[in-house]
């Protein structure tokens, strides 16, 4: 018991430091432990970062919700029902413009995917492009985004018709 | 206990109310009639068409009013228009959009029709009379003509190629035969011309990869097509295609973009500088492109692809075994930049197969509304064609734009939809029920035998591209 009980500490402390080598030679000491089966166990609740996050509505109204550091922000939107009209409508393959949201220019600085050309080209068709536009499923949660607020604009347009 | 009632008797949504009225009374609950509590959202709706204008506008109408029920139309066997029949089958991803549409099929409150042809199978009396709204959703049908001599027996319709390729019934005979086939020309400067050369010009590996009927893949197995020609009646500042689509041309390794660099004369930084981002950055590819064309050797490419600007079709002629287009060269209109004006100055271009790519229209088909025969629109306002006739989509907006600019036109004329109802004072009516019964003489198909086909697609790999096939499936026998 004991010696498992170590070993779960030590597993623990491990992956709080989010740290895949250490994990690795933590499990390799010594102990027999099925390493797939540790692989799939999935991480309590607790242990995830969670960060605020907030869409604001063409109409002005907010919906607060809070989304894992790493996920985009497509999959917050799925995971927590966000409810935004046919948001996400090619399910993050970068073939559509409906995730697409608005961020303030502090927060647009510092999102870590950078902007690819395929990115710009769906953003193209996007209704209300700006400066600080993204396709939400191209932007992962990072701690430094905690608390940011994304506008999401009304519609789709299309470039052909201007 | 009630829950068991309901599911014994087997008993739908839509008569519920009466339902359970029955129940209650005959349970002693005499003071209160349900009824009247499930009758305001008890309205019938009827869309006819099964693309995305149509599962867009369902799955809207279903948001705002859960309890209403959704009776979808359609002409095929099978759903989703032109995410079946016209994406190209290299786009598999925006075909994610089905997974959404497949939900609101499973909605108990929609019920999908398939193989019924509206206006024919049923007059917009009769649905009028069972349903509170119609939401004309059935696209845009036809394509437009170049209307010159030798169209008929020599131009290949962009629309059918497509239809062709996707496995589209209709389609599936058409006579395209690539062998020993050079070059070929597409007229027209929209995302399907350039799906066209996409497929024309792809590796077949790439191909063998996705969905595309067994027989066109066939037939392009054995194309030796080296070159396409895509031929604009403008200059490159008036393409309708959009840059994503541009950029796989561009981007593609087994063909090369071929420009005449002096069709950019006055395009330049100072010119791109004051467009909008979109635009500035479509143009600026274009241009680099071409101006890549100019240096790039052609040794390692063995196809390659050509923008003519410039240009409108005048004839073609067959001449052996080769097609001789003539082509008039345009030249801007002096009073409208964004028009252009024949010169008279014509060229001839030979070549193997000729594409027109010019756009779709919409067709007729009620009698009884309003049409508009030159865009090949039904007149609206907002969406609104009359009281309970309503479109969406490119039947009421022309045929235009990506599915994302049908999603929102879809929700805006579902909300408009949903708002006119409140004034309509409330009637039974029985959509289906009553359809079902006047349609006899052939066997409609419904989300269940869709589900077999799709199950039979999955499981051999491959689209049923025939109605008989489709039925055989359907019916068990294969």
């Amino acid at each position: 018991m004991r010696i498992y009980g170590n070993l779960l500490k030590k597993l623990f402390y491990t992956y709080q430091n989010n740290n895949l080598a250490r994990v690795s030679s933590a499990i390799s000491g010594g102990y027999h432990i099925n390493r797939r089966l540790l692989v799939t166990t999935p991480v309590a609740k607790t242990d995830v970062e969670m960060v605020d996050i907030t869409f604001v509505r063409s109409d002005g109204s907010k919906i607060a919700t809070k989304g894992k550091i790493g996920d985009n922000l497509l999959d917050v939107v799925v995971n927590n029902n966000v409810d935004l009209d046919g948001f996400g409508a090619c399910e993050g393959t970068l073939a559509c413009s409906t995730c697409h949201v608005i961020f303030k220019q502090k927060d647009f600085d510092i999102i870590k995917e950078k902007l690819t050309d395929e990115e710009l080209d769906m953003l193209d068709m996007a209704f209300g492009l700006c400066d600080t536009s993204r396709l939400g499923c191209q932007v992962c949660l990072t701690k430094e985004l905690a608390g940011v607020e994304v506008k999401v604009p009304e519609g789709v347009n299309d470039a052909r018709s201007s | 206990m009630l829950l068991k009632h309901i599911s014994k008797n087997n008993l739908k949504l839509g008569t519920l109310g009466n339902n359970l009225h029955k129940y209650l009374s005959s349970h002693g609950h005499t003071g209160l009639d349900v009824r009247l509590l499930l009758r305001r959202s008890n309205h019938r709706f009827c869309v006819i068409g099964s693309g995305p204008a149509g599962f867009y506008a369902a799955q809207h109408l279903l948001k705002l009013k859960p309890s209403s029920r959704v009776d979808i139309y359609e002409k095929l066997p099978v759903p989703f228009g032109l995410v079946r029949y016209g994406v190209a089958p290299d786009h598999p991803e925006v075909k994610n959009v089905t997974h959404t549409f497949t939900t609101v099929l499973k909605n108990p409150n929609v019920a999908f029709i398939g193989n019924f042809e509206a206006g024919k199978d049923i007059t917009l009396g009769k649905l009028k009379e069972s349903y509170h709204a119609i939401l004309l959703a059935y696209g845009a049908s036809e394509d437009r003509k170049l209307n010159i001599p030798g169209e008929k027996e020599h131009v290949v319709s962009a629309r059918d190629f497509v239809g062709w390729y996707n496995g589209l019934p209709a389609n599936r005979d058409l006579a395209i035969n690539l062998e020993t086939k050079k070059r070929a020309i597409i007229i027209g400067n929209g995302n399907v011309t350039l799906d066209i050369a996409r497929i024309l010009l792809s590796p077949i590996e790439l191909l063998e990869k996705t969905d595309i009927s067994p027989y066109a893949l066939d037939a392009l197995k054995k194309s030796t097509i080296s070159e396409v020609v895509i031929c604009g009646r403008r200059g490159p500042l008036q393409v309708s295609f959009t840059i994503k689509e541009l950029r796989e041309l561009v981007n593609m390794k087994s063909a090369r973009a071929v420009s005449e660099i002096r069709d950019f004369d006055g395009i330049n930084e100072q010119l791109l500088k004051d467009f909008p981002r979109p635009k500035k950055r479509l143009t600026e590819l274009l241009l680099k492109s071409a101006q890549a064309s100019d240096t790039t050797s052609s040794g390692s490419y063995s196809k390659s692809w050509f923008l003519k600007f410039m240009r409108s079709p005048k004839m073609v002629e067959r001449h052996g075994d080769k097609l001789h287009l003539t082509l008039e060269i345009n030249e801007f209109d002096p009073a409208n930049k964004e028009r252009v004006v024949g010169t008279g100055k014509t060229e001839v271009n030979i070549c193997d197969i000729v594409f027109r790519s010019v756009g779709y229209k919409g067709r007729r088909i009620f009698d009884e509304l309003p049409f508009d025969e030159n865009t090949g629109i039904i007149p609206n306002v907002g969406g609104k064609i009359e009281n309970g006739i309503y479109c969406v989509g490119w039947a009421g907006q022309g045929p235009r734009g990506v599915i994302l600019s049908t999603m929102q036109n879809s929700f805006d004329v579902a909300k408009t939809i949903i708002q006119d109802m409140e004034s309509v004072p409330h009637s039974d009516k029985s959509g289906f029920e009553t359809i079902k019964n006047l349609v006899t003489d052939k066997r409609l198909t419904c989300y269940t035998d869709f589900v077999k086909i799709a199950d039979f697609e999955e499981k051999h790999n491959r689209k049923v591209t025939t109605i008989d096939e489709m039925f055989k499936i359907i019916n068990g026998k294969l």
